[in-house]
């Protein structure tokens, strides 16, 4: 440790610390703008120049080794003098355009200004003037003469985004932030840029001009989206959620927040918001009051309940839910004496229900990640499903750590891979076989039974050398490889390559709640599952927060079975035109920040958060709208005031993370991939901004190049085959259903595949995510 | 995009640097693009960074830094005059009004012919043959008096 | 060639105008000898560190810096590749000798290059040649074409089991480059923006490697030292200031050009060389050491003797050894306002003082120049020089202040006038007769 004095005040800081991490420890404050704790040091902007006994000019406090013994001076004469010099530098060409400034009240140029700043200029020249960019639809450049050139945004694209879209061009007072030929930023953590800047020169598109900070309340939040748990703040006028930011958390988000996380709050607006309640009435959906809806529902359910069985009912709940409306749908559903509910409607094979020895988690803590030695990914498109997870591992792979993926996609991860494996999704157990199988060589285990006619790809080798080695290590199953027909499978291979290697195992996970709803048991009992409550139609279906045409394993199918049903309860925040045709019942549920409510993250973290405003119209949040329901279906035990009564009967009061997370699981391996059944095989990426109802409503999401129309992606040789051109359409058909997409060759997809986006209008006609398709020129 | 020849170019500059470095290639490749093209179009710019394995804007931002680079298009002729101190002393200013004058250009323009365009240039290191002008960055002229830049003008087509 | 003369000279004995440059010339002149005795005597890197100490050789880019105690920086056990990098990135206005010296003796930047890495241990390394002068960086890639296939380059160079692979990177227009972490910034692809220091390169340089830099004519001068003896090197210039340099004389003299001279040697003794003042004018001022250095009244220059010391205690600094002359036909005014354009014009962008106040210095100048100054100009011009120097990343800032601070301190005078006369004390068609465009003696 060396010791260091600054102002007067001692203290032990460890061997490469800089003065500015000393002065953090004192808690002395010294004036920065480029400096930021997770870039990297810079030391350009000279705001933060103190003085350093010795030394004969004053030193950047962000960029200077501490020395042992070194007394530091942060507001002497002289440093504050240079600051101030600093200072003058920094507004003579700025614009002063404070009072129509976005940034201003929390602009650090202002705030500095005020202490280091002159009352008046000595600069009677003309200001340089530097050119508004457009950038696409989250991050505003239009009045880029403020900019301080600190290049916060640069090092942000470079070190934690993982691409260089941003960059200073040119020279001297010529330098300017922009992107390649006025392309837009399109990376999927963009809007983290926007609270680095520490002026007004990157803005929020969206926010603009709609509220000056200080009219804003700041309150706590988590994203409903992915497992990460994402802390936020969210801030609210008039009742409104006009902006969304990170909440720090180092143990989660640390400062980030996904632009998913930062713009869908735009969808709480949105003209597709249920405000009312409506049952069909002679065919037609009526609007009425919530206690006719409910009493009408409840006859409807007892009356289906009592011709046809309880069995005919059947609830699905989308994992974005809040952990306590899981709960209730599946404690209604149970009472009613109906075992078929569950949360899990991406998921295909539920081989894995009732082998699994706990609640399917991450396998560690996310802070932990960043200590990770080797890890490999199965079955995901990690940077668009979980891109702040992605940017754990990115930093992992920077620090030398070996980072690998076996998925369905060669899509960039923008991780320095150090191994990588693409296979049809069929293979993808394979594939990890080939792993477990190279791992038991290494260990000079036996072969695991099943695993006999497995052979290893070099690449399988190589990751399997990887996971082989010393140090802390992971396997990581993606959203795909819970989705694909071998999911199970893939668990199972998953455990074995933990048990050989000493690696964790652990599920990503795809949404805000996808331990909760493993935690709230809102699965089949003596039931049927999210594919067979389809498979099987049901009389009856509570569908919670599910869009089935976007959000099934197989749309196709799903939304067949809903139109034969007899009554389709859909509670949702929004109306949609599929939903007005095959509902009979919607109940308006309050959205995210609208309710309170629990979700427990992959790591099994939970977070408890309050509804921020009121609900749009007459929504209702989800708990209250269920105990409700179950108080006029005189079920037992619905006698809740408030959502933490709900909660606190499946999760013990004040725990910080839930108990029995446990990834092992019984299965006997067997990943031998069945036939081809003919055609091509689908590869359905769930995009970005349209995993979710609340995403894929947001209008400025919908405006970036994450939500361009689906293209089919051929593997080459398929489009060499089809004798495609770039203009080609092709038409792609799987069941009954079809899409008529813009094609195009793509190296990146495996051999007979074809790479067709779920969740989205143009593709909700078509079937099993990971199916046979046909595809045929248009 | 380039020629096989102006590739060929670039690959012997991406030997000259170590494994995983090829970006350090990127000024000559950028200085081989331009001596094909006569300037650099973003095209030629994304391709040399695609080429190198690099961020198109961390091209750009190169091309755009280093003043020998041309981003917009200039005749077939360049000349850079130097106005620096050295020069100036021994005729680099007169120089560059004599060339405006007689090319009825400024700086930064190119003649209606496309035949030359004018800049300016900084000190260039060859103060000693004051005054100095170099043509399309390759040639490197001293003791710049009327008779030469006449004479360096005819030659020029 | 503006090889123009020497007294007592090292370097530059025997180059024929430049046309004896190839490595057949330079071995004749006893080149690769000094390199060809390292292996056969076996002396060690240690040996050859404490020599080239010994010899007092300092950094001829500008600097000064010992060069012998620079190598001996680089780490010893460090095994994951070093680099020994030569600037010759010639950009400070008035300096032009490093590109006579590749033009003129390529190979001995070679070999001292060469020499350089047996001494710290580096396997690779380039010698960065500003994109102005092709002819003489395609010069320098042949001479290493003959170097490699001699064996002074490569693979077991002359069998002593020592490899070293050199290679030649061109710059493309930026002064900044010339700043040595900018430069190593600017080899591996990127803007040229200076680094940071502490880490110097010797820790943390090319490619995050220990890498050690040098002026071309350090490294040409290396093997001329280990050939006469570090004590005869030492003796042929004066104590703290060994051996001869080479000075380029540009301005208002008749044959501007390069000089080498031991360092030492009176300023009107060089002066005398390069033929005397033009047109037998007036000297006026000098700028003794490149742009950068702040320029010496005629009287204080006159006085003095042309090495690290006196021009030192002058005020000034011997800098690269660039000696700009100014006759009494030049307005101080344009001068500095041409001097801050430069320095707003090629500061790299990077860091607030240095980014806003050279442009800021420059629009006023220019006003002043134009007759738009302000009674409270020149104090404001101290007050921003002030604000700058020592306060940027690198030293451009202070290359930028010091002329503004030199021309104000020895001629405020014409700058008052130019502020309350709104024009120049020298009159227009005086100063048009002082760059002889029009005439080549006037």
């Amino acid at each position: 440790m060396l010791d260091i004095e600054i102002d007067g005040k001692q203290v032990q800081v460890p061997p490469g610390s800089t003065i500015m991490d000393a002065a953090r420890a004192v808690g002395a404050y010294i004036p920065h703008f480029c400096y930021h704790k997770k870039l990297s040091i810079a030391a350009n902007c000279r705001m933060c120049l103190v003085q350093v006994e010795k030394a004969p000019k004053p030193l950047p406090a962000c960029a200077t080794p501490v020395t042992n013994g070194m007394k530091v001076f942060t507001h002497s004469e002289l440093a504050v003098a240079a600051q101030k010099g600093v200072m003058e530098f920094l507004l003579i060409n700025h614009p002063l355009d404070c009072p129509i400034c976005d940034q201003g009240g929390e602009c650090q140029l202002q705030d500095l200004a005020v202490g280091y700043g002159g009352t008046a200029s000595r600069f009677r020249e003309a200001k340089h003037v530097v050119m508004h960019k457009d950038v696409g639809p989250l991050i505003s450049m239009r009045e880029m003469s403020r900019c301080i050139h600190c290049t916060r945004c640069v090092r942000f694209g470079q070190e934690i985004a993982g691409v260089m879209e941003l960059g200073m061009a040119n020279r001297n007072v010529h330098s300017e932030i922009q992107t390649f030929v006025g392309r837009s930023v399109d990376s999927e953590l963009s809007g983290n840029m926007i609270d680095l800047c520490p002026v007004g020169a990157l803005t929020s598109k969206p926010f603009r001009y709609l509220a000056r900070s200080w009219e804003l309340s700041r309150r706590k939040s988590v994203s409903p989206h992915d497992s990460l748990g994402t802390n936020l703040t969210v801030q609210v006028k008039n009742d409104r959620v006009l902006r969304v930011l990170p909440r720090e958390n180092e143990e989660i988000n640390e400062c980030w927040i996904s632009d998913k996380d930062r713009f869908s709050y735009e969808a709480l607006n949105s003209e597709e918001r249920l405000q009312k309640p409506m049952i069909r009435v002679d065919g037609a959906l009526r609007e009425v009051e919530w206690n006719v809806a409910l009493d009408y529902l409840a006859h409807a359910l007892k009356d289906i309940a009592r011709d046809h069985g309880a069995e005919s009912i059947a609830a699905l709940a989308s994992p974005h839910s809040t952990a306590e409306e899981l709960y209730l749908m599946r404690k209604i559903v149970r009472g009613m004496g109906s075992g078929n509910v569950d949360f899990r409607p991406r998921r295909r094979d539920f081989s894995s229900d009732g082998k699994r020895a706990g609640t399917p988690w991450l396998g560690m803590r996310i802070a932990e990640i960043g200590e990770l030695d080797a890890a490999v990914v199965v079955g995901s498109f990690l940077r668009k499903d979980h891109p702040l997870f992605a940017q754990r591992l990115r930093q992992v792979a920077k620090k030398g750590g070996k980072i690998s993926v076996i998925s369905v996609s060669g899509d960039d991860s923008l991780i320095d891979l150090s191994a990588q494996i693409t296979v049809a999704p069929r293979n993808l157990a394979g594939a990890l076989a080939g792993v477990v199988k190279a791992a038991a060589a290494l260990r000079g285990a036996a072969v695991p039974a099943g695993l006999e006619a497995v052979e290893p790809c070099e690449q399988a080798k190589a990751i399997a050398g990887s996971l082989a080695e010393g140090g802390k290590k992971a396997i990581f199953l993606g959203n795909v490889a819970e989705q694909v027909e071998q999911a199970g499978q893939l668990h199972a291979l998953g455990a074995e390559l933990a048990r050989l290697t000493g690696a964790s195992l652990g599920f990503i996970g795809e949404a805000a709640n996808s331990v909760g709803g493993y935690v709230a048991d809102a699965l089949p009992t003596d039931g049927l599952d999210a594919r067979q409550m389809f498979v099987q139609a049901r009389r009856a279906y509570l569908l919670m927060g599910v869009e089935a045409e976007f959000d099934c394993a197989n749309p196709q199918e799903a939304v067949a079975a809903l139109r034969q049903a007899d009554l389709v309860v859909m509670m949702t925040p929004f109306r949609s035109a599929a939903a007005m045709e095959y509902a009979d019942v919607l109940l308006p549920l309050a959205a995210f920040a609208e309710t309170s409510g629990t979700y427990i993250s992959a790591e099994g973290r939970v977070q408890s958060v309050n509804g921020v405003c009121r609900p749009r119209g007459d929504a209702r949040p989800g708990w209250k709208v269920l105990r409700v329901l179950g108080n006029v279906l005189a079920l037992p035990g619905f006698e809740y005031a408030s959502s933490e009564e709900v909660r606190d009967e499946f999760i013990p009061a004040g725990a910080s993370f839930v108990e029995n997370l446990d990834n092992g699981i019984a299965l006997p391996l067997a990943p031998v991939a069945p036939a081809p059944a003919g055609g091509l095989e689908r590869i359905a990426d769930v995009p970005i901004y349209f995993a979710d109802a609340l995403a894929r409503r947001a209008p400025a999401l919908r405006r970036t190049r994450d939500a361009a129309e689906p293209v089919a992606y051929l593997h080459p040789a398929t489009f060499e085959r089809l004798a495609l051109d770039a203009e080609a359409r092709v038409r792609v058909r799987q069941g009954q259903g079809e899409a008529v997409l813009a094609a195009r060759a793509d190296a990146k997809v495996p051999p007979d595949c074809v790479r067709v986006a779920a969740a989205h209008a143009a593709t909700a006609a078509l079937g099993e995510m990971f199916g046979s398709i046909n595809v045929e020129r248009a | 995009m380039l020629t096989k020849e102006s590739i060929q170019k670039i690959d012997r500059e991406i030997a000259k640097y170590p494994a995983g470095r090829k970006q350090s290639a990127v000024m000559a490749a950028l200085a081989i693009a331009q001596e094909e093209l006569g300037w650099l179009p973003s095209e030629a710019i994304e391709f040399v960074a695609n080429y190198l394995d690099m961020p198109p804007i961390a091209a750009y931002e190169v091309a755009s830094f280093y003043n020998m680079y041309d981003l917009k298009p200039v005749g077939r002729h360049k000349l850079t005059v130097c106005t620096n101190l050295p020069c100036m002393l021994s005729g680099g200013v007169d120089a560059a009004e004599y060339l405006k004058k007689k090319l009825g250009i400024g700086f930064n323009e190119t003649t209606p012919d496309g035949r030359f365009t004018l800049k300016e240039g900084e000190c260039m290191g060859a103060c000693g043959d004051a005054p100095v002008m170099l043509v399309s960055n390759r040639r490197m002229c001293g003791g710049m008096r009327p008779d030469e830049i006449d004479k360096l003008l005819e030659e020029l087509e | 060639m503006a090889i123009l003369g020497a007294l007592n000279p090292i370097l530059t004995v025997g180059w024929d105008g430049g046309a004896a440059w190839r490595l057949q010339d330079y071995v004749k002149r006893g080149g690769y000898k000094a390199l060809g005795r390292i292996f056969e005597e076996r002396i060690s890197p240690d040996q050859l560190i404490g020599e080239i100490k010994k010899s007092g050789l300092r950094g001829r880019g500008g600097a000064g810096f010992p060069t012998g105690l620079k190598w001996s920086f680089m780490p010893k056990d460090f095994k994951d590749g070093k680099y020994i990098v030569c600037n010759t990135d010639e950009g400070e206005p008035g300096t032009f000798k490093d590109r006579d010296i590749l033009r003129g003796n390529p190979h001995a930047v070679i070999e001292g290059m060469v020499i350089a890495a047996y001494a710290v241990g580096a396997a690779r390394g380039y010698n960065y040649i500003h994109g102005e002068i092709w002819d003489i960086y395609k010069r320098f890639e042949e001479a290493l074409d003959e170097a490699r296939a001699a064996g002074f380059v490569g693979k077991n160079i002359l069998g002593s089991g020592f490899d070293f692979e050199l290679f030649a990177h061109h710059g493309y227009g930026a002064y900044i480059c010339g700043e040595e972490s900018a430069l190593l910034e600017s080899i591996e692809g990127k803007k040229g923006q200076p680094r940071f220091k502490p880490p110097f390169p010797a820790s943390v340089g090319l490619y995050g490697k220990p890498t050690t830099i040098n002026n071309t004519e350090t490294f040409a001068a290396v093997p001329f030292v280990l050939n006469m003896g570090a004590e005869a090197y030492l003796e042929a210039g004066k104590p703290n200031n060994a051996g001869t340099k080479l000075f380029s004389v540009s301005g208002h003299v008749n044959r501007p050009g390069n000089y080498e001279i031991p360092l030492g040697t009176p300023f009107p003794v060089l002066l005398e060389m390069a033929g005397g003042m033009r047109g037998g004018r007036k000297l006026k001022a000098c700028i003794p050491g490149g742009s950068s250095a702040p320029v010496l009244p005629a009287e204080v220059i006159m006085a003095c003797t042309m090495d690290y010391d006196a021009i030192g205690k002058a005020g000034s600094m011997l800098g690269s050894g660039a000696v700009i002359v100014m006759d009494e036909t030049t307005c101080m005014v344009k001068a500095l306002e041409r001097l801050s354009y430069f320095y707003h014009e090629e500061s790299c962008g990077q860091c607030t003082p240095c980014r806003e106040g050279t442009g800021w210095l420059y629009a006023i100048v220019h006003r002043i120049e134009h007759g738009a100054g302000r009674p409270e100009d020149l104090d404001l011009l101290r007050g921003i020089t002030a604000n700058i120097m020592g306060r940027t990343v690198c030293a451009l800032g202070d290359a930028a202040s010091m002329p503004v601070q030199g021309f104000l301190k020895h001629f405020r005078d014409e700058f008052e006038y130019h502020i309350e006369n709104g024009k120049c004390l020298v009159p227009p068609e005086v100063q048009r007769a002082g760059s002889t465009f029009f005439k080549a003696t006037v």
